[in-house]
């Protein structure tokens, strides 16, 4: 590991212990998980390299910003408008929360039957082992989840947090309110900055947000193929790493590495064989490093090719119209694409219900499997809804529910085993 | 052709081998060298075709060899050719428990197993047994031989332990804290059991259908009779062998071939 690391995390208040056991438990698993792959798009290169030194030059960067004079936004949530941010020429950057890890950290304050993400994130604030926790200035949360709505208010007492309201319905009243969130948040970024939000630069930040979207969803596009071009885990961890690079780059490296897989596509070259089970990952979002149920999935000899969650098409399905007008239209227009992302947290959602049944089509999918991070009460109440949708289209179904502990892999590997016999035949 | 089905589960390791019907059985506690016991049983018999099923059948067969299939399979199979009307499947293993719906012609259309933990296991059941100072062959018998009714209304295995541990404080008798494990288990499969969707002819197997008042207490808050194999442990293990003579494919057999019982 690099002394200047070292001495960049001791300047960040890092538990340096904790943290080095971390690092340490990292590599191997990797290499296990990622590394292990056979006939993997080169352009994979560049996020094995961001993984490999996942808490360095990133920070790196991000602290020199900071020097600067840079502010950085630390989010956990698609809901959080990153072109709010870019446009008061601060930074965002999407928080990891997937590692077990973390948990035990956090169960020392929280309440043990709290879902996994929530406690993960808390865990990196508590037990200062997050490098980009402790860059960031501030940490924007939001309403999508009673538990972590109330984590907030406890983490607020270790670091600064705004929270956003997220309504809970999709009328007009409540579109109302999300507008004017949106425009309470462009205020406060402008507040920490002390810079203006013009039409010009919101302008401009809208299509840079956007050009990440379309890199992502052509990613996703050429997962459509059969034999699909790049595994699930691959493309899952591209997602995640979008989260926290900074967005240029993010977008020149994505589309590098669709130039290849659409080269593959163009030969029928595939990762796996062309007679693999394809499924589709529906439900709660899984943040870096979680990659146990995709790699379960491979593993046991299916193809992951498309996620319907947060760390998947609800991150960048939708686009801002890059219409322009004033930053009150603007806003407006952010706004209301914000509002099309069919999280469980609302109430009905059954456009999320119709998503998955049309992805499942695009995707040429042979089975769904419903992910439910354990005590997320919305993605697991929603799961009866989905079952019926889909029990109604003749689309096989399989629902887990998990954490980020490996206790339950022989469990987990049965009932995926069972799931791919069952639609193999 | 002599074929073998091993079921490695976290309790117990069942070989069966067929040869035109079932030739042999036998059933060793799994124990902490699981390969080690496969070993042994596999040792002094012969056989051509080998499929591994149960929690261990990836250690398994990566180290002895032999195609793996899950037991929801196994058990599908298994039950299938005792009972060739089958249509759902209950299986309550050490520690998972299982229900399966299948197709009238035996594929597997939909299956619920139980979430992360020990509830609604075999492995409750044991915990409460020791709890009780009761053998784990005895414990349906103790259960049902209780005078008065009480109820244990937590399902994890450590708060229904300090359920009991309460209860016996208070002086309740053990046969009736024993009838009020049973009952909370028997809930929680019939539950799982009607989230399916159970069509009849529904099979018992796996370990805890050795257990009498389990069964009883399942099939009457179901309302539906429940079949249970004379040795509903092996099922499983019938299954995988059944797979190894198949090549994976579904056989139809003559319900004279079934060693069933019912209860």
């Amino acid at each position: 590991m690099p002394t200047d690391n070292r001495q960049m995390w001791a300047e960040l208040g890092i538990d340096l212990k904790k943290h080095d056991m971390l690092m340490n438990a990292l590599p191997p698993i990797y290499k296990e998980i990622y590394l292990s792959q056979k006939n993997r798009p080169q352009g994979m290169g560049f996020f094995d390299f961001v993984v490999g030194d996942i808490h360095g030059i990133r920070v790196q960067e991000l602290r020199q910003h900071a020097k600067n004079g840079t502010i950085v936004v630390a989010t956990y949530c698609v809901f959080v408008p990153d072109e709010i941010v870019l446009a008061a020429d601060a930074i965002p950057v999407g928080l990891c929360a997937g590692t077990q890890f973390s948990v035990p950290i956090a169960e020392e304050v929280l309440p043990r039957n709290t879902c996994a993400l929530i406690k993960s994130s808390f865990g990196f604030k508590l037990g200062r082992i997050c490098p980009y926790v402790q860059t960031s200035h501030l940490i924007v949360g939001e309403t999508t989840c009673d538990g972590k709505k109330k984590m907030f208010e406890i983490l607020a007492e270790y670091h600064p947090v705004y929270i956003m309201e997220v309504p809970n319905k999709k009328t007009q009243r409540s579109r109302d309110l999300w507008r004017g969130e949106v425009l309470a948040f462009k205020g406060v970024i402008e507040k920490q900055t002390g810079n203006k939000i013009t039409a010009d630069k919101l302008s401009k930040s809208t299509r840079l947000v956007n050009d990440r979207r379309r890199a992502l969803q052509r990613l996703y596009k050429a997962r459509q193929a059969n034999p699909v071009p790049i595994s699930g885990k691959d493309a899952l961890l591209v997602t995640q790493v979008s989260f926290y690079d900074d967005v240029s780059r993010c977008i020149k490296q994505v589309n590098a590495l669709c130039d290849e897989v659409e080269k593959r596509v163009a030969s029928s070259e595939g990762v796996f064989p062309a007679n693999a089970p394809r499924i589709l990952i529906s439900g709660s979002p899984m943040a870096i490093p979680n990659w146990k149920l995709h790699h379960i999935l491979e593993t046991a000899g299916a193809a992951v090719v498309c996620e319907e969650s947060c760390t998947g098409t609800r991150m960048f399905s939708d686009l801002v119209p890059e219409t322009g007008g004033t930053v009150e239209e603007q806003i407006k227009a952010i706004a209301d694409r914000y509002m099309q992302i069919h999280c469980a947290c609302f109430t009905p959602n059954d456009e999320r219900l119709d998503d998955i049944v049309r992805l499942a089509r695009e995707y040429k999918v042979d089975g769904v499997v419903h992910y439910n991070l354990q005590f997320c009460h919305t993605y697991a109440n929603e799961a009866v809804k989905v079952e019926r949708a889909l029990e109604k289209e003749g689309i096989p179904l399989l629902r887990v529910e998990t954490d980020y502990s490996d206790e339950d892999a022989g469990q987990l590997r049965t009932r995926v085993d069972a799931f791919l016999e069952m639609i193999r035949r | 052709m002599i074929c073998a089905g091993l079921d490695v589960g976290s309790r117990t390791i069942v070989l069966v081998t067929l040869d035109g019907d079932i030739a042999d059985s036998a059933i060793l506690e799994t124990g902490v060298n699981p390969l080690q016991r496969c070993q042994e049983l596999l040792s002094s018999r012969s056989y051509e075709r080998l499929v591994v099923t149960g929690y261990g059948r990836h250690l398994v067969s990566s180290a002895i060899g032999g195609e793996t299939v899950s037991e929801i399979r196994a058990y599908a199979v298994g039950a299938r050719y005792l009972y060739p009307d089958c249509r759902t499947v209950i299986d309550v293993g050490g520690q998972d428990s299982k229900v399966t719906l299948l197709s009238e012609e035996g594929e597997v259309l939909k299956f619920e197993m139980n979430d992360r933990c020990a509830a609604g296991s075999g492995k409750f059941l044991e915990v409460m047994a020791k709890t009780l100072e009761v053998n784990i062959g005895d414990f349906g018998d103790l259960a049902l031989s209780a005078s008065r009714v009480v109820s244990i209304n937590s399902l994890c295995t450590v708060f229904a332990e300090s359920e009991v541990v309460s209860l016996i404080s208070r002086g309740v008798e053990s046969s009736a804290i024993a009838m009020a494990l049973h009952e909370a288990i028997a809930a929680r499969i019939a539950s799982m059991v009607r989230r399916i969707g159970p069509r009849e002819r529904v099979v018992f197997a796996g370990g805890a259908a050795l257990n009498k008042c389990l069964c009883r207490l399942v099939s009457e808050k179901l309302g539906i009779e429940i079949t249970i194999p004379r040795e509903p442990q092996i099922v499983g293990a019938i299954g995988a062998a059944l797979i190894a003579k198949s090549g994976g494919h579904l056989q139809q057999t003559d319900k004279s071939n079934s060693i069933a019982i019912n209860p």
